[in-house]
């Protein structure tokens, strides 16, 4: 089964914020919300980097141990997506979150805040697929038509990958070997844990 | 007359019934997600419930990513 993860190579990401605007686009995403954005670090300075930065519907996500009224869930192929008919937008999500993924649509008058809405990989959210109620509420369920986040799909330099954990992961591998250079995966760390280490064998007594 | 009050009163109490908040959510459960159940990505009209079928199509749209395979390296 699947693992769907994001990576973003910095040493490509070009700061065209296509994405930014392919994700508003396709998920029809109101003034206000970003569910993705591009972060550029050391701006206008030699060697300056940017990164692509969205949730990573990380594999224990914080934003699932904070809430309140437990409105978040990961679907079998790794995403975590949340149900706004239970979100009460109490804002937790937001400061457990190490990426600022959630976010909150202004729903009236003295800033107040409406449900919250972040990215769902495309994935839609707990309605029935393709339905106008579903894409109203989280946008187009790209995973359902066999397709990847159109963030990743379309990005000119291939510097955001998106899809099965194992085959991005790959990709990036490569890459980086025959670049020689930039092997840093970015947020990985933060989303998906470090590689695990296993317990070392039995050590060999050192004889005095 | 106290009939005539114990009824309006009756329908006061039944009518005001009905203006009740509908709730979100079936149940509130401490701890587990208790809202709307999420359907695989394979079970619609597209797929047919074909999970093979699907997985393909993710693979090949992943692999679609990398341009080493795409255009040679």
């Amino acid at each position: 089964m699947a693992r769907m993860k994001f990576l973003c190579d910095s040493e490509r990401c070009i700061e065209c914020n296509g994405c930014v605007t392919a994700c508003k686009n396709e998920n029809e995403v109101p003034w206000g919300v970003n569910r993705r954005r591009v972060v550029t670090l050391g701006d206008g300075l030699p060697g300056e980097k940017s990164v692509s930065v969205a949730c990573m519907h990380c594999s224990d996500a914080p934003c699932m141990a904070v809430c309140p009224v437990d409105c978040f869930y990961h679907t079998d192929q790794g995403v975590v997506l949340h149900d706004k008919d239970m979100c009460i937008g109490c804002g937790y999500c937001f400061y457990a979150c190490p990426f600022g993924a959630p976010q909150y649509p202004q729903s009236g008058s003295f800033g107040q805040r409406g449900k919250m809405d972040k990215c769902t990989f495309c994935a839609g959210g707990p309605e029935t697929d393709h339905s106008e109620e579903e894409f109203k509420k989280y946008g187009r369920n790209r995973l359902a038509e066999g397709k990847l986040p159109l963030c990743a799909e379309m990005c000119s330099t291939k510097a955001l990958l998106g899809g099965d954990g194992d085959v991005v992961a790959d990709i990036f591998r490569d890459r980086a070997l025959k670049r020689g250079k930039g092997g840093e995966m970015w947020g990985w760390g933060s989303a998906y844990g470090k590689p695990e280490q296993k317990p070392d064998a039995k050590k060999p007594e050192v004889k005095s | 007359m106290s009939k005539f009050v114990v009824m309006v009163l009756l329908a006061g109490v039944f009518g005001l019934s009905a203006c009740g908040d509908k709730d979100g959510v079936v149940v509130y459960k401490q701890g587990s997600y208790s809202g709307k159940t999420d359907g695989k990505p394979w079970e619609n009209a597209a797929f047919a419930g074909d999970k093979a079928k699907w997985e393909n199509s993710i693979r090949v749209r992943g692999q679609a990513q990398n341009e080493s395979k795409r255009v040679g390296d």
